[in-house]
Order: C-alpha cells, then structure tokens, then sequence
C-alpha cells in the first residue's frame, strides 16, 4: 500500500523519472494506478488488445512468447510500451514470477503523457535503444 | 427494520463454514447466494440495520446511479436489470427490481433513504439474516487439525471460519499526509449547506465527491476552487464512470463560463492560517510558479480507503490510498488464501482493463454480479457443490452468444470484466457455462473444458461499444473484435457471420456454424 507522495518518493529514484521535478512526480504518482499481482499471474497476454504501460515498483516479472522466457524484469523496469506505441497487441506475455507492484498508465492515456513530459520520452528512448543495441549484438 | 434486542439475535459467536462480515449491499448480496447454494455462513454487521454507506450518504441524498422504472422490461424480469443499477439480484419474481418500487417519479435517480429502503426491504422479505450491532475488531489465524482457520475477534467475542468474506465498503475517510491537514475537514464531516452562505470554499480534489460538494454548494458559498495535481475528468467524455458524472457537471460550467467556480491543477504544498481564515499553499503541476489561495472553508474531498482493520498486518496486501486488497480473478485475496472480498471492494480484482476501461465493481450495478459469481465459485471449489450446466443445441450456440451480447445485464454493466462462456466438449456437446471473469476465461481457469468459448461486450480506446468473442482452442486463446451497431443491437446476419467465421476453425461437430 502505498499514498501518492510516497510512491513519489519511489520512483524519484528509477531512471525513467530521473528528470521530473517534484511536481512531475506527483502528477505521476497521481495520474498512475498502483496495482499489484500475485505469483503465476499473467499481467500483459500475448495477442490481446488494449493493454497497458506498467513501471514496476517491486518484485520481478518475466516476459515469455509463446511460453518461452525471454527476458527478466525488476525493480524499475517497465514494460508493454511497444505494444502502444505500435498500437498492436503485446507479442509477449509478462507473468509475475514472484508477487510484483506496479504503477499501470491505460494504453490510451500513455502518448499524451509522454508528450507533455518530454524528458521521460527522452528516457524512455534511450531504454529502447539500449535494447536495440543488446539485440544487435547478439546478432551480431 | 426493528432494532434487534441482544437475546434474537442470530449467530452466536463461534465456528462457522463461513463468515461474511457487512451489511451493506454487498454482503446482503454475498448472502443471499450463498444461501442459494446452501452454503451455512453467518453475517456479522457493526451497523444497526442493513444499508451500509446508503444509510448515510451520499452526502446531498441523491445517488449517481439510475432506475428506470419505466422501462420496456417488467421489473421482474433479467433484461430489466439493463435499467436498474440499484436492484438487488434475486430469482425470485418478488425480490427483483425492488428499486424501482420505492421512487416517488421526481427523479430516475433514487433518493438515498429511497435507495436505504430498497435495501432494507430486501434483506426482509428475503430474510437474510444479519447479526447487527456486532463489530469485527481482530484477526488472527489459527492453524489446528482441522486446517488453516481465521477467528475474528468482535465486539460479541470470537468466531471462526476457513473462510471469510469481507464486505465492508470503502468508507473510512481518507485524509492526505499535508501539513496543516487538521485545519480543514473532510467530505464526511461536511456540515448542513447553509452553514457555508457566503463563506470562500477551497475543495481538495476534483473527483466526484469533490464536485458533488461543490454542486451542493453553490447556492450557498461566496467562490468555489477545486484543486487536485490532475486535471478533472468528465465521464460523459471518458465514457466510463471513470470521471466526474453528469449529475454533478455544473460547476465544471460555471468554471468555463466565469461564473466564481476555479478548478486548479496543483498539490496542496500546506495549510496555514492566514488574517483570520485559511490559506492553502499550492505548488500548480501544469507549469507556472507556486501560489496562495485564501479560503475560510477547506474540505477534504479526498476519497474513502476500506476499512481493513488488521488484515494487512495478518498478509493481505492492499493498493492504492483507498488501501483496496489485491484479488485474484476469484476476488480472493492475492496474498492470503482465504479471505475473499465482495461489495464495492471486489473492485480490488481490477480484471483486464483493456483500453483502460476499468470494472464497474465500485458500484451496486457492477459488484452485484461479482457476488454471485463469487458465491458460485466457493459452492464449487469449497464446498463441494456441482452446478447445473445447460446443454446447448449446437445449432443455437451461435445465436445464444449474439443474444447475450445484446442484451446480457452482466456483460453490459460490467463490460470487458464478465464474460458469458460456452464449454465446448466434444464428448458432451455445448454447454452453458454461465458468467465468469474474463481474465478467469482467457487465463484457462473457466470453464472447464478445454475448448470453449467467451462473449463480452467491450468499449475500445474511443469509447465505441462492440461485442468481442475469445476463443479458447489448443492451448491457445484468439480475440474476435466484432462490428459495432448503432443501436447496439448485434443480432444480425453481419454478426452471426463473423461470429461463425471465428468458430469455424473448431470443427462442424462442435458448433454449427452455416
């Protein structure tokens, strides 16, 4: 459980927010909902539409295709963005592998809210070029 | 309802199967099908009488949730319950669409007592039992011979069940951690409007409690801000009941037209007196520089958390300042196996919310179908019970399924969160598997049967409403959007066909698709 102001205090801390000045976090803290998932749950599915953008506050996540695990997820990491900014359904399932809080913005809501915080897109860019760069070098 | 003496009362402390505490509409709801099922519970309440939260507010006596009496369906029947969102669910003739019956005509919205009575009326006449002035205080766990159990300390003495559903609403006032916070007073504490003639009202919050408040007081205060870090929302735009309601839109225009209402968008920094009155000191979150507002009124319309008690001390986790408990898809406790939630607080089962649409769990019309389906599922998993499935005429399945999308209260009131499914065995042909979770569908927890088949009804990021059908086959589950109708009326050739091109796949013995 958590009041706005501390998870404020929270995500002051995670890189996608680095930027946000006090005000930024509240509104943050207050335009997000906080959610949480037990164990085994499924938080994005693959091929459905309408999903979500979440930030992880707590525990761990991993992401599967077709049930296979292909990446693991903690503490201020994020996920389903690809999904909304291509406007298609996840193409991968994010399942909590142990309990997970997560603050969820409605995939509708998430490119006004990147456009009126620059500096978080600015972020969030240089994360999806960090993982185009892991992607081309082990293809490479 | 007569104020029961100590001695009649129903009860007594001790070891139950089951125990719901709550008397508001949802543990009403909760135990009355519990009994349907046959399932042996008691039902504790701290109140006098039944009603919950409606014993009391909303503050200004009038809900934001209609009935329509007039409606094209006799109230006795399940199409009516389209038209009432404050209707108890009941199989009986007599005991449906009681709402209707207590509305004087002034308005489609019930008055609070109106809505007070029709709940009264039906813990009566369908004689749920309650033990009323019985106050839960503790929980603990117990772990004996016979398995895990919980022992509820009240204010009568201790009981125990396996099992325990709490139905205690959202209602403890929540107040925000700003200094100077103790010199406003919250939505609950608001005094009789008159006593704000002519007074400057400062409103923390702009959600619909805030601007209920503010409608209410606008024939009284001198000026009304609202204030909150995120700008209002309407619901007439967000088309959901995410969003302030049209009932209490009017202040939203006096703002626009210049007419003494602001709405600002900021966090309140601090409260201080200042020349005799109160002065709120706001760090604005849209951009610009900080600044003051003097008010001599400040009132907290700052929301409700539920009233938990111990439980997260004992494991239950709970989200978000309102300090609702995470749910599984069953609306047990995410955290303590157990404890199952019903009521406004099984919006704690947050479901898919896909597109950002949210349940409709917070409200009576919304959770009324959660009590069901959660009385349904202990009867099943808990207490041995088998419900009846109707077999399907294959030839039917396809027609039944646009039949619901169009007219199903379930999928209707609770869009893209129930879902009407069909088990698809091949051994036993179609059969009805009634209304489920559409998370509990897609992640292979209902049905049964391996293949099957769900309808909902769903609005998209734009708010248009269509039917949408999951099918379940091979491990795998495929989402079918379907066309949308102007009048919502989705049982036309269009509509079998795109629904028959979807089953296709799962083969003519199935489903018969042409």
């Amino acid at each position: 459980m958590a009041s706005p102001d501390e998870i404020a205090d929270t995500i002051a801390g995670f890189t996608l927010f680095a930027d946000l000045p006090a005000a930024g976090l509240a509104e943050v803290a207050h335009e997000f909902e906080e959610v949480w998932f037990a164990e085994g749950e499924r938080i994005l599915r693959q091929g459905l539409t309408g999903s979500g953008f979440y930030v992880i506050l707590d525990g761990e996540c991993s992401i599967q295709i077709d049930g296979v695990e292909r990446a693991v997820l903690g503490r201020g990491d994020f996920f389903g963005e690809v999904s909304i900014l291509l406007g298609e359904p996840p193409i991968a399932d994010v399942v909590a592998t142990r309990a997970v809080r997560c603050i969820q913005l409605p995939g509708p809501k998430v490119e006004g809210f990147l456009v009126d915080h620059p500096r978080v897109m600015y972020r969030m860019l240089q994360a999806l070029a960090r993982r185009f760069r892991t992607v081309n070098r082990w293809r490479s | 309802m007569a104020r029961q003496r100590p001695d009649e009362r129903p009860f007594p402390p001790g070891a139950y199967p089951l125990i719901v505490v709550g008397s508001g509409a949802g543990g009403l709801q909760v135990s009355y099908w519990l009994r349907r099922f046959g399932i042996r519970h008691a039902v504790l309440s701290a109140d006098e009488a039944p009603g919950g939260m409606f014993r009391r507010w909303p503050l200004f006596q009038r809900l934001l949730s209609w009935t329509k009496p007039y409606a094209l369906p006799d109230r006795t029947v399940r199409a009516f319950e389209r038209y009432d969102w404050n209707s108890l669910l009941a199989d009986e003739p007599e005991l449906r669409g009681l709402a209707a019956t207590f509305m004087d005509g002034t308005s489609s919205f019930p008055s609070r007592p109106e809505m007070e009575a029709n709940l009264v009326a039906f813990a009566e006449r369908a004689r749920i039992a309650v033990r009323f002035g019985c106050r839960w205080t503790a929980t603990r766990r117990d772990e004996g011979a016979a398995g895990s159990r919980f022992v509820l300390e009240t204010t009568d003495g201790e009981y125990s069940a396996p099992i325990v559903v709490f139905a205690v609403g959202v209602a403890e006032p929540f107040r925000p951690p700003i200094p100077g916070i103790e010199l406003a007073h919250h939505y609950a504490a608001v005094r009789a409007p008159e006593t704000y003639a002519g007074r400057r009202v400062l409103v923390i919050g702009k959600r619909n409690s805030g601007f209920e408040l503010a409608n209410g007081l606008l024939p009284w205060a001198a000026s009304i801000v609202l204030v909150s870090p995120s700008p209002a929302k309407l619901s007439v735009l967000t088309r959901s009941l995410v969003g302030v309601r049209a009932r209490y839109v009017q202040p939203y225009e006096d703002f626009a037209l210049g007419g003494g209402v602001g709405l600002l968008d900021a966090a309140v920094e601090r409260i201080e007196r200042l020349d005799g009155a109160l002065a709120a000191r706001l760090r604005p979150t849209d951009g610009g520089e900080p600044m003051t507002v003097a008010a001599d009124e400040i009132i907290e319309a700052t929301g409700f958390a539920a009233p938990v008690g111990d439980l997260p001390e004992l494991g239950v986790a709970v989200v978000g300042q309102a300090r609702v408990p995470a749910q599984t898809v069953w609306w047990e406790s995410a955290s303590l196996p157990g404890i199952f939630f019903a009521g406004t607080l099984s919006q704690g089962s947050g479901g898919l919310k896909k597109h950002g649409q949210p349940s409709n769990s917070g409200a009576v019309h919304g959770f009324r179908y959660n009590a069901r389906i959660l009385a349904e599922h202990l009867a099943t998993t808990a207490f041995g019970r088998s419900l009846e499935r109707s077999p399907i005429d294959p030839a039917e399945v396809v027609d039944r399924l646009l039949e619901e999308a169009t007219l199903g209260p379930e999928l209707w009131h609770q869009k893209g969160y129930l879902a009407w499914v069909v088990g698809l065995d091949p051994a036993t042909g179609p059969r009805d598997g009634g209304v489920v979770p559409l998370a509990a569908f897609v992640d292979g927890l209902a049905p049964a049967e391996p293949t099957a088949v769900a309808m909902s009804v769903e609005a998209d990021a734009a708010g248009e409403i269509a039917p949408v059908l999951y099918v379940r086959a091979a491990g795998r589950v495929t989402e079918h959007v379907l066309p949308g109708q102007r009048l919502h009326e989705f049982r036309t050739a269009e509509h079998r066909r795109a629904v028959a091109a979807a089953l296709r796949p799962l083969g003519r013995g199935l489903v018969a698709v042409d």
